[in-house]
């Protein structure tokens, strides 16, 4: 186990050292402790190392993480995980706006709340929130999957593309071209299996599943005069 | 971008480490706003009494005998506080209008940084820590007090332009992010008959909430208003005599942290600002909802003020 006291020694000698693991490394498990709200703690990873960050974060916590698992015991800022490519980021408390923006892969466990435009133009990564999200939701999504085991805010899914949304409570509204949409067998097992990845006890059979009516992005020859 | 903290005591054992703590805050949002910064600090009334927190560029000049002409002037007795740049007239409360125009004949060159009873306001262009260093704020002690450090994006870097803003007696007003409709909502206000100093678009924010005050409206309720008729990016936090309050756009881009435990309230744009208060581990830790209006008061019975929220 490697220790970072993240006050005593700055964030780029962190981060540098963090980038130079390779896959071949003995030093599989860092902990951070003094993180004290710093910003990009844990970013650019590209190692199958564990990092633990002992506090709550700033801003863009575990950006375009690969391969590495980041679990921060406290709450984490705007844009964590944030171009995620592969790997995980573990939050146990709240994460503030844009969680998992723009995400490719790899999974964001959120075990508290999000706050507004979580997994905004996700292309691909998978996100659960234990709680729940707020508005703007999965704007613009394009590929991926979000469960939110609480409730979601308004607009959700607004101008959506591919991604598949998961909700399980109430959704305050849905934004443009996003629809509600059966669960059929392939659903609930792609959520049990996300559910389980993310240490969730919820049941799939109790979410709802949203997507897009695809009237928004795919052209329309009667639509023509409007392009 | 801007940096805004502020801190509400619960228990007022703290009080004399106020400005200490929130001193330490606002030097912790540095980054957000380097170019300048400010306090609201809410600190003792004497009966009868109100306090005028006034500002020149050059205070030798000004402040020399400034109580006594005043004094003079409305035939009542005046004292003075000088803090660098400010000082702190302390006058009847019946004499605050009638201070206002001798002060524009006596002293021309003076500017109104704040007028209440318990409220003063200090701000100047610089560091954060040269600002807390100029006016000794982490000597001063209150109930609470708020803070915003700068990076201006609508109108130039000036003390007048610096936050926090008088928007009445006893309130003030901190604003991070940029209203993009204060030209025509100016001209608006101006027409009303609200003055407004300068091109900074907060200052009309402020002024806006001054005259739906001056129309009937409570604090809370102007706030509530503010969310329609405000265009633009907005965290807001106001700070009244017996408390503060926070409202954030419905975009709600512009961030924001609250912790509350049983000694305190606190806000910081983010968490970095929080994080050497005391006890804040265990802390209640959260991201205050778009278009609410929360606020939180020392009286168990709210003033009409507060009454709306």
């Amino acid at each position: 186990m490697q220790t970072y006291d993240l006050e005593a020694n700055g964030l780029r000698g962190l981060n540098s050292a963090l980038q130079a693991q390779s896959a071949a490394t003995n030093q599989t498990s860092w902990e951070v402790v003094n993180p004290k709200g710093s910003h990009a703690i844990a970013v650019g990873l590209d190692a199958p190392i564990e990092v633990t960050v002992k506090g709550s974060t700033g801003y863009y916590c575990g950006g375009m993480n690969q391969q590495a698992t980041v679990m921060v015991e406290g709450s984490v800022g705007p844009g964590v995980a944030e171009n995620m490519m592969s790997g995980q980021v573990v939050v146990n408390g709240d994460a503030s706006q844009y969680a998992g923006a723009t995400g490719h892969g790899g999974l964001l466990v959120i075990k508290g709340n999000a706050s507004s435009r979580c997994g905004i133009s996700m292309k691909g990564i998978n996100i659960v929130v234990h709680g729940n999200i707020g508005h703007m939701s999965a704007f613009m999504a394009q590929a991926g999957n979000l469960v939110v085991c609480g409730d979601a805010g308004d607009a959700l899914g607004d101008s959506l593309y591919e991604a598949r949304l998961f909700v399980r409570g109430s959704v305050k509204s849905l934004g443009a071209d996003c629809i509600e949409k059966d669960m059929r067998p392939e659903h609930l097992e792609i959520l049990k299996d996300l559910l389980d990845r993310a240490g969730c006890d919820a049941k799939p059979e109790e979410f709802k599943r949203y997507g897009s009516a695809r009237q928004l992005y795919n052209f329309d020859v009667d639509n023509a005069a409007a392009y | 971008m801007c940096g805004i903290v502020g801190l509400f005591l619960k228990d007022q054992s703290l009080a004399p480490e106020l400005g200490n703590m929130l001193t330490d805050m606002l030097i912790t949002m540095t980054d957000r706003g380097p170019d300048s910064a400010g306090i609201a600090i809410y600190g003792t009334d004497a009966p009868g009494m109100t306090k005028l927190t006034v500002q020149s560029a050059t205070p030798e000049a000004d402040f020399a005998g400034l109580a006594e002409d005043l004094g003079k002037a409305l035939g009542v007795t005046i004292t003075q506080s000088d803090n660098d740049t400010h000082t702190v007239l302390h006058l009847p409360s019946d004499q605050f209008e009638a201070a206002r125009t001798a002060l524009t004949d006596i002293r021309p060159s003076v500017r109104i940084m704040s007028r209440g009873d318990m409220l003063e306001i200090y701000k100047e262009v610089g560091l954060p820590k040269d600002v807390a260093a100029r006016f000794n704020l982490s000597g001063m002690s209150g109930t609470h007090g708020i803070g915003h450090t700068r990076m201006a994006t609508e109108s130039a870097v000036t003390t007048m332009g610096a936050h926090p803003f008088n928007t009445g007696s006893d309130q003030c007003l901190v604003h991070n992010g940029s209203l993009s409709n204060h030209n025509s909502l100016r001209r608006k206000l101006r027409r009303e008959g609200v003055v407004i100093q300068t091109e900074n678009d907060t200052e009309v924010g402020a002024a806006y909430l001054t005259w739906k005050m001056m129309n009937g409206a409570s604090l809370g309720e102007a706030l509530q208003s503010s969310l329609d008729d405000l265009d633009g990016f907005f965290t807001f936090v106001v700070g009244t005599k017996d408390g503060f309050g926070v409202v954030r756009d419905p975009i709600a881009c512009k961030p924001a942290v609250m912790a509350e435990t049983d000694q305190y309230v606190a806000f910081g744009s983010e968490y970095r600002a929080l994080v050497n208060l005391p006890g804040i581990e265990q802390a209640r830790v959260w991201e205050p909802e778009p278009a609410t209006v929360y606020f939180w008061s020392h009286n168990d019975s709210p003033t009409t003020h507060e009454k709306a929220a």
